[in-house]
């Protein structure tokens, strides 16, 4: 259910953040005072937590010990206050810079390895027929909501055996093979709702399965793509548990590096802060100059184990 | 130099994966068309079917073995395992921790979400992209990174400095004693400090499904509610809310999925300490700081019987739309 539904949102997801007004009539839209208040006040509550982390990181250890961050408005110009010390601190000394790589090794191949495998077995799974396809592909559907908490000891056994764990490839898999039935998912209902007629006729024309896939279906599915592609990528960049499980201490990514530094420092919340902002900078980033195809990524994913 | 072999990784991996379907393809088009079209579809599906064999149908058949063997997987226990986490008190609590988190979450975020979605479209619209953003940026950000931010806002200090923490500042210049939040089990504060945090992530989400399901309520039947004299209140619960229900189940119970498997939030922030367990956390410590494979699989046996029946509504929804289309 959650799944069918989400997935009809890729589209209907578009409206999400549209502005079209359907429940005020005109006249009474700018009235209602007490509306904008409470909306107001909610984006404040929203907001605060993290100005106080982005504020706090730019300040020196002694200014955010001594007094509360929400100070700083009263005297925003004292510059002695300000710095980007924490930053360089973090960044080298504790590792946030290594382990910032460290996440981009990780995020990205485990973005583009299930899309490509995922596309060929949705084509499959929509547009050609073979035994077992239906009971496969409820299989798929099924895994869905499998907690990943259920892979681990076997896994570990397993790439332990091959002398994986700790290592990237290891992550890189364990992360394909966990997207693999959401990606196919998502696919497969993008492309069954592709009009019929166009493989038709590629089929007349005597192109292959091979071709159609490549010149007509994937360019065809470039926003299921897409919106898989964010879903995947964040989701990737923010775990914590696959990395804490299958890259342990070795390699640092920038959340279990996070986790090791609010072991470490404890309360040295200048470092604290720029550590937090530094991990949080890529999806923030994805999240303001993509909002829209965020959007439909994560409404599309929203249930993954 | 890391960044390099990344990149070699990615130009192998992907390429790999092309040359594997590209040479496949060719060859199976080298034999006659029937065989072609009878083996065609299995090169199509094979790398994906076998990636998601080995990394989630195998370990879960095996997990559900493990379950019943020792801590080293190495003898047949029976039920020994589950015998002991139902004795465990760390479990047990964990189990009324979920349930509360299963509770509270969905309805908190749902009750904001729509909240907001309604709110916000009386607004101008600039003035309502804005909000939706504000309420909705939280879920670009990490577990771990929630976590500091709001470990950052429950910061108390006893060593008679100035109180840096937002809700400790507040509260002291209110007039209270300086507390550790965190340890409060008083009315089970702490959980509930740490479910703020989920709730703070996952109420964007709720508003954009909420949202995007209120704008398409046909303007009609509020028209008619309207002429018929309704208040606005009495059109939002008995024309609005009828109307998104199954957008309201199907928000509160991908929440409720989510929030179940909740890990992150109680590993950072307190490890589960006074009495803030959870069958993640706990399954995690089971394996990594006790190393008892079988009592951690265990644990996650039950937290995966939970989704079950999840995991069948979905497959007979699906089975539905299907025969639909």
């Amino acid at each position: 259910m959650t799944q069918t539904a989400a997935a009809g949102s890729l589209r209907s997801a578009d409206k999400a953040m549209a502005t079209d007004t359907v429940l005020a009539p005109k006249g009474r839209r700018n009235g209602v005072l007490a509306v904008r208040i409470v909306v107001l006040l909610l984006c404040l509550l929203w907001l605060v937590p993290t100005v106080g982390l982005l504020v706090s990181s730019f300040r020196s250890e002694e200014a955010v010990d001594s007094s509360g961050w929400w100070t700083v408005f009263s005297s925003p110009l004292d510059f002695s206050q300000w710095t980007l010390q924490n930053y360089s601190e973090v960044l080298g000394e504790n590792e946030m810079g290594t382990a910032f790589v460290n996440s981009l090794v990780v995020a990205v191949p485990a973005t583009i390895i299930p899309i490509m495998m995922a596309a060929f077995a949705a084509y499959a799974f929509t547009f050609m027929r073979f035994k077992g396809r239906d009971t496969l592909f409820v299989i798929m559907v099924g895994l869905l909501v499998v907690p990943l908490q259920v892979a681990f000891v076997p896994l570990l056994q397993l790439l332990g055996d091959f002398g994986l764990v700790g290592t990237f490839p290891a992550v890189w898999l364990a992360h394909t093979g966990f997207g693999m039935p959401l990606a196919i998912y998502i696919l497969r209902n993008y492309m069954a709702s592709l009009p019929r007629s166009i493989i038709e006729s590629a089929e007349v024309d005597g192109a292959s399965h091979f071709r159609t896939f490549w010149s007509l279906i994937m360019p065809m599915s470039v926003p299921a793509l897409a919106a898989f592609a964010i879903f995947q990528f964040l989701w990737v960049w923010n775990d914590l548990l696959v990395a804490l499980i299958f890259l342990q201490t070795d390699r640092p990514v920038v959340t279990s590096q996070l986790r090791n530094l609010i072991g470490e420092l404890g309360q040295q919340w200048h470092l604290l802060t720029a550590g937090a902002f530094i991990s949080i900078t890529v999806p923030l980033i994805v999240f303001f100059a993509l909002q829209r195809f965020f959007v439909r990524g994560l409404t599309a994913g929203s249930v993954k184990g | 130099m890391v960044i390099l072999n990344a990149v070699l990784a990615i130009i192998a991996g992907v390429g790999g994966m092309f040359v594997f379907y590209w040479v496949f393809n060719a060859l199976v088009e080298r034999l006659s068309l029937r065989w072609e079209r009878r083996i065609k579809p299995y090169v199509f599906v094979a790398p994906a079917v076998a990636i998601v064999g080995v990394f989630l149908v195998y370990p879960v058949v095996q997990t559900i073995m493990f379950s019943f063997a020792d801590r080293n997987s190495t003898a047949w226990v029976g039920f020994e395992n589950y015998t002991f986490i139902f004795q465990d008190d760390r479990f047990v609590e964990a189990l009324f921790n979920n349930l509360l988190w299963i509770i509270v979450v969905p309805s908190f975020a749902v009750a904001i979400g729509l909240l907001i979605a309604v709110m916000a479209d009386r607004l101008k619209p600039r003035g309502e992209k804005i909000a939706k953003s504000i309420i909705f940026m939280p879920m670009a950000i990490s577990f771990v990174g929630a976590s500091t931010i709001w470990k950052f806002v429950y910061d108390t200090d006893f060593r008679g400095g100035e109180q840096i923490g937002l809700l400790t500042a507040i509260t002291t210049k209110l007039g209270f004693e300086p507390q550790r939040w965190l340890s409060l089990q008083t009315f089970s504060l702490n959980d509930l400090l740490l479910i703020v945090i989920m709730v703070w992530l996952q109420a964007g989400f709720a508003m954009v499904l909420l949202s995007a399901s209120i704008k398409g309520v046909p303007e009609e039947t509020l028209e008619a509610a309207r002429i018929d004299g309704a208040g606005e209140v009495a059109i939002f619960f008995r024309v609005i809310v009828p109307q998104i229900w199954p957008t309201v189940v199907v928000v509160f119970t991908t929440v409720l999925i989510l929030v179940m498997k909740v890990f992150d939030i109680v590993n950072v922030m307190t490890n589960g300490r006074d009495g803030t367990e959870v069958i993640a956390n706990r399954f995690y410590n089971l394996l990594f700081e006790s190393g008892e494979n079988g009592q951690a699989a265990a644990v996650v046996v039950i937290l995966m019987l939970a989704v079950v029946p999840v995991m069948i509504y979905q497959v007979r929804q699906f089975r539905r739309e299907e025969a639909a289309r």
